[in-house]
C-alpha cells in the first residue's frame, strides 16, 4: 500500500475538487481519524469533500488508477469503525452532497444525495403527514449514505423494517469509477437485486451518490406505554406475551436499572425507578390501536408490571423516547468509559442471556447496563469500565466479545444494526463457515476486483479475486508488490 | 403443469444438501447445464435456457425444519410447497405473509427464485423483506449460508436478497429462513366499484394517502379491492372511513385469486409502474390486476415490444411470464455488466440455468 499519497496525486485531487475540497494538512486530517467508535484511529493521507457525483467519480477514478484505497464517510457516527480510514488511503466525505433532489408525495418517494441527514427527510415531508421510517438513535446527525452503508435500523424497524426495506433505487459509483443504477423508481426492476446486496455492505462495494427512498404515511395515532417491572426477565416474559397474542407493535424497547439511572441522570426522562422498564409503542388507525393497547396493558400486568403509564401528549411521548435514544451517551454520566455492543438473539433466549450476562458481570466485576430492542432480540449491552484502571479496558473488551459469542451460540448474530466494520471482523469466522465467507467475497470480487473500497473491513481477511478457494496461490498483484494480504 | 423433462433433460432428485452439491459439482465439471425446479409451475418464465442437461428437482427437500413459533421464524427446505408450509405455521396461529401464485404446487425455492410475493406486499413487504437467511449450493458444489435465524442481522452481505429473484442462476436454493407474522385476528375484503381508469387511480391514491392500514389493495377491471386485517373495531372504523371514496361492498377472499385467474389462454405480462401511472398503464389492457404497490399483471397479445417501450419510457418495466419470440426481460439498465460479473463469480462456467435470466445470464 502507498504509505502516503504522492504529491502529484494530491494535485490531481485538488484539480478535481478545487482548493476547498481537499484536506491534507495533518491537524485537519485528525478530525477524520475515527468514526463513532473512537478506540480505533488511523489518520488518512487525504480527505476529499466532493460536491457532486461527477467529482466522486473523478476521485474514484484516480484511486482506481493509482490503486489507492478509499473509505466513504457520511457524518461519522457509525459504531463499528466502518468509516475508519485505511492507512495510506483517502477518505471521501460526502457531507457536502446534502440536497434533497426530488419529493414525489403521490408515489411516496424521495430522492436524496448521500449527505442528507436522516431526520431531514422526515422534516421535508412531515407537513404532508409522511415520514421516513428508519430511525437510528443518531438520526438527528447521521446521513442517509451512512444508513445505506450500514443498513441502519432503529427502534421502529420491528414494524417498519430496516434501511434496506426503504431503499428503492441507488446511483452508485463503482470502485473503478463507473456509474451504475440499481433498482429504480418502481419495484422489481429486471435483474439481480443489487440494491439489496449493496445496502448494508458497509462501503465495501462502492459509493452511493443518489438514493431513492420510500416514505411512509404517518399513522392516524401513536400510543406509547411505559411499564415498570421488578426485573428484565419479567419484562422479557411480557414481550413474549405480547408477541404470542399476535400483535406487532411499532416498537418494544427495554432498559434495565443501570440504563434507567443513566438516562435519568442525562435527560430526566421521568422513568419509574425499576428493575426492568418496557416501552411499547403501537400505531395505526385509532380504533385498532385502542383495542390492542388495552390488551398490551393487560398482558403487562399479568407478567408483573407494577406501574403502567401511557404518554398523554406528544411532549410526554417525545420525552420517553429522548431518554431511550440518549441511553448510550448517558453512560458517560455513570462511567468514565463504556463499550456498546449490538448482538442479536432469538427473542426467547432473552431471560437466559440476561442471567449469563449478569454472571459474567459478577465474575469480572464490571458493570453491564442493558438496553434492548426487545421485540426483535437486538441487545445493546453497555460494558462499563475505567480506562485509568490497569487491565480494565482489556477485560471490558473481552467481556463484550464473550457476550457476542453467547449470541452466536444461541443462533443469533454479532450485529443487528451497527455493522461489522473494523471492530467485529474477527468475529465473522465464529458466525460463518469459511465457504459462507468465501461466497460473500465473490460478490466483493465482482464489484471491486482490486479491493479498493473500504478494503480492510467486514471480512477477517480479504480474498484476492483471482484466488481459488481452499488453496493459496499468490495473486499477480501480490507478487508485483501492489497489494498485500491483511 | 407437472415437473417434466420439458427440455429433454435428465431428472435428478437429491435427498439432501450434500447430494445436491455432489450433483452440481459433477455437472459443473463435466460441462452439463442444470435447470433447478420445484413444483414446476413457472418453468416457462424467463427465457428458454440455452442448454438443459440435468433437471434438478428439490422435491425431496421438503421439510419444515424448525418452526420457532415463539420467535416468529421458520427454517424450511426449498422443496416444501407454500401451502404445506402455511398449514404447518397455522398450527401455531402464524403465517408467512405472502400470497403467491398456485400455493398448492409452488415451492418455497421456486417463489424465491422467481420473486413472487403477491398482493400482501403492501402490508407486509415482499419476499426480500421477509427472508432472513438462506442456504445456497453453488455450481461448484460450495454450500454457503448467509443471513441467519434472527430477524435483525447485518453481519456480512445480504445474499438472501441477491438470490431472491435470481432465477436460480447464482446457486440452487436449498433452505430458507423467514420472519413470520401472526395470522390476522379477523379479515374483511371490501370492494369499491369504479367508473373508468381515472376514478380507479383516484381511489387507490386516496386510500394510500389516507391514514388507513390495508394489508392489500388491488385494481381489477372496474373495481378496487381492499383487504383489511386486525381487530373487529379497527376493521369497522376503517371500513367506515373508506365510504368517503365510493360505495363499499363486502366481498370474499376469492377476489384475491384474480391474478391467478388471468392465466389460461394468451400471454401474461408483469409490469411495474409508479402508483400515479396506474390509469395510464391500465389503458393498454382489456383484463388486468394492478396491485397498489405498482406491480401489475395482465393478458396481452398485441405488440409486446411497443408495450415494453411505453412502460420503460414511463420509468417502469415489462416482463413476459411465458415464452414468446421476444426477450422475456427487457432492459436491466446500466448495471448489466456488473450483473454479469456477479454471475461469473458465482457460476463461471454458466452451469445454472444458462440464458434464462436478463441479458443472456
Amino acid at each position: 500500500m502507498n504509505p502516503k499519497t504522492a504529491p502529484e496525486t494530491l494535485d490531481q485531487l485538488r484539480g478535481i475538487l478545487g482548493p476547498h475540497g481537499l484536506i491534507s494538512s495533518s491537524e485537519e486530517l485528525r478530525t477524520y481519524e475515527c468514526d463513532g467508535l473512537t478506540n480505533f484511529r488511523v489518520i488518512p493521507s487525504a480527505v476529499v469533500l466532493p460536491d457532486s457525483t461527477e467529482q466522486v467519480q473523478a476521485v474514484v477514478r484516480v484511486c482506481h488508477r493509482e490503486r489507492i484505497p478509499f473509505v466513504a464517510r457520511g457524518s461519522g457516527t457509525g459504531l463499528s469503525g466502518g468509516a475508519l480510514p485505511v492507512a495510506g488511503g483517502i477518505v471521501i466525505c460526502l457531507a457536502r452532497m446534502k440536497r434533497i433532489l426530488e419529493v414525489d408525495l403521490p408515489n411516496a418517494r424521495v430522492v436524496v444525495e448521500p449527505g442528507v441527514i436522516n431526520l431531514d427527510v422526515t422534516g421535508r415531508v412531515a407537513s404532508a403527514n409522511y415520514f421516513y421510517a428508519p430511525d437510528p438513535s443518531s438520526q438527528s446527525v447521521c446521513s442517509i449514505g451512512g444508513n445505506v452503508a450500514e443498513n441502519s435500523g432503529g427502534a421502529h424497524c420491528l414494524k417498519y423494517g430496516f434501511t434496506t426495506t426503504h431503499v428503492l433505487g441507488l446511483e452508485v459509483v463503482l470502485p473503478d469509477g463507473s456509474l451504475v443504477n440499481f433498482g429504480g423508481l418502481t419495484l422489481d426492476t429486471p435483474g439481480y437485486d443489487l440494491a439489496g446486496v449493496f445496502v448494508g455492505s458497509e462501503g465495501t462495494l462502492g459509493i452511493a451518490t443518489k438514493i431513492t427512498l420510500r416514505i411512509v404515511k404517518r399513522p392516524e395515532c401513536v400510543r406509547t406505554l411505559l411499564a415498570a417491572f421488578h426485573s428484565p426477565t419479567e419484562a422479557g416474559s411480557a414481550v413474549s406475551g405480547i408477541i404470542a397474542a399476535g400483535m406487532l407493535p411499532a416498537a418494544i424497547e427495554m432498559m434495565d436499572n443501570l440504563a434507567i439511572q443513566a438516562a435519568e441522570a442525562a435527560v430526566h426522562a421521568n422513568y419509574p425507578d425499576c428493575g426492568g422498564l418496557l416501552l411499547v409503542e403501537l400505531d395505526g388507525p385509532v380504533a385498532e390501536v385502542d383495542a390492542l393497547m388495552a390488551h398490551v396493558d393487560e398482558i403487562c400486568r399479568q407478567h408483573g408490571a407494577w406501574e403502567i403509564r401511557v404518554a398523554q401528549s406528544e411532549e410526554e411521548r417525545a420525552l420517553v423516547w429522548k431518554g431511550r435514544k440518549a441511553a448510550f451517551a448517558a453512560m458517560g454520566r455513570i462511567s468514565p468509559n463504556y463499550i456498546v455492543q449490538d448482538g442479536v438473539i432469538p427473542r426467547t433466549s432473552l431471560p437466559q442471556i440476561l442471567s449469563e450476562i449478569d454472571q459474567l458481570s459478577t465474575e469480572t466485576g464490571l458493570r453491564v447496563a442493558n438496553v434492548f430492542h426487545a421485540g426483535d432480540g437486538n441487545l445493546h449491552p453497555l460494558v462499563l469500565y475505567d480506562r485509568r484502571i490497569a487491565g480494565q479496558e482489556k477485560a471490558a473488551e473481552r467481556l463484550s466479545e464473550r457476550i457476542l459469542e453467547l449470541c452466536i451460540e444461541k443462533g443469533g448474530s454479532i450485529t443487528g444494526e451497527h455493522g461489522v466494520g473494523e471492530e467485529k471482523k474477527h468475529m465473522m469466522s465464529k458466525m460463518f463457515a469459511e465457504p459462507d465467507l468465501d461466497t460473500m467475497q465473490r460478490v466483493r470480487c465482482a464489484f471491486d476486483p482490486f479491493q479498493l473500497s473500504n478494503p480492510t473491513k467486514v471480512f477477517p481477511r480479504t480474498r484476492l479475486c483471482g484466488e481459488k478457494p481452499g488453496e493459496y496461490v499468490p495473486h499477480p498483484l501480490e507478487l508485483a508488490g501492489v497489494a498485500e494480504r491483511f | 403443469m407437472s415437473v417434466g423433462n420439458q427440455f429433454g433433460a435428465t431428472l435428478v432428485e437429491p435427498v439432501d444438501e450434500n447430494e445436491t452439491a455432489a450433483i452440481l459439482r459433477d455437472a459443473n465439471e463435466t460441462g452439463r447445464a442444470v435447470i433447478p425446479t420445484g413444483g414446476g409451475t413457472k418453468l416457462d418464465w424467463g427465457n428458454p435456457p440455452r442448454r438443459a442437461d440435468v433437471m434438478l428437482s428439490t422435491r425431496h427437500l421438503n421439510r419444515v425444519l424448525e418452526h420457532a413459533w415463539a420467535d416468529l421464524t421458520v427454517t424450511v427446505e426449498a422443496g416444501c410447497t407454500v401451502a404445506e408450509l402455511q398449514s404447518t405455521l397455522a398450527q401455531h396461529g402464524q403465517r408467512l405473509a405472502i400470497d403467491p401464485l398456485w400455493p398448492e404446487r409452488a415451492t418455497i425455492g421456486g417463489i424465491l427464485a422467481t420473486n413472487d410475493s403477491g398482493s400482501l406486499r403492501l402490508g407486509y413487504g415482499a419476499l426480500r423483506d421477509l427472508i432472513i437467511g438462506i442456504t445456497l449450493v453453488l455450481a461448484d458444489g460450495t454450500i454457503a449460508k448467509s443471513g441467519g435465524k434472527v430477524v435483525k442481522n447485518v453481519a456480512g452481505y445480504d445474499l438472501p436478497k441477491l438470490a431472491t429473484g435470481g432465477f436460480g442462476t447464482l446457486g440452487v436454493i436449498t433452505r430458507a429462513v423467514f420472519r413470520l407474522h401472526p395470522l390476522p385476528r379477523n379479515t374483511r375484503t371490501l370492494t369499491i366499484a369504479v367508473d373508468g381508469a381515472d376514478a380507479m387511480q383516484r381511489v387507490i391514491l386516496a386510500i394510500l394517502n389516507a391514514q388507513l392500514a390495508p394489508a392489500a389493495v388491488q385494481a381489477r377491471n372496474g373495481n378496487v379491492d381492499i383487504l383489511l386485517e386486525g381487530t373487529l373495531d379497527g376493521i369497522a372504523a376503517q371500513q367506515a372511513a373508506l365510504k368517503e371514496f365510493g360505495e363499499v361492498r363486502e366481498g370474499s377472499l376469492e377476489v384475491w385469486k384474480a391474478r391467478e385467474e388471468l392465466w389460461g389462454e394468451g400471454t401474461i405480462v408483469k409490469f411495474t409502474i409508479l402508483p400515479s401511472r396506474i390509469a395510464a398503464a391500465s389503458a393498454f389492457f382489456s383484463r388486468f390486476v394492478i396491485q397498489a404497490t405498482g406491480i401489475g399483471y395482465a393478458r396481452f397479445d398485441a405488440d409486446l415490444a411497443r408495450l415494453r417501450t411505453a412502460m420503460e419510457q414511463d420509468g417502469g418495466s415489462l416482463v413476459i411470464l411465458g415464452r414468446t419470440k421476444l426477450d422475456a426481460w427487457g432492459s436491466p439498465g446500466d448495471a448489466l455488466p456488473l450483473m454479469r460479473a456477479v454471475k461469473s463469480q458465482f457460476d463461471p462456467k454458466g452451469t445454472l440455468n444458462p440464458g434464462r435470466f436478463v441479458g443472456g445470464i
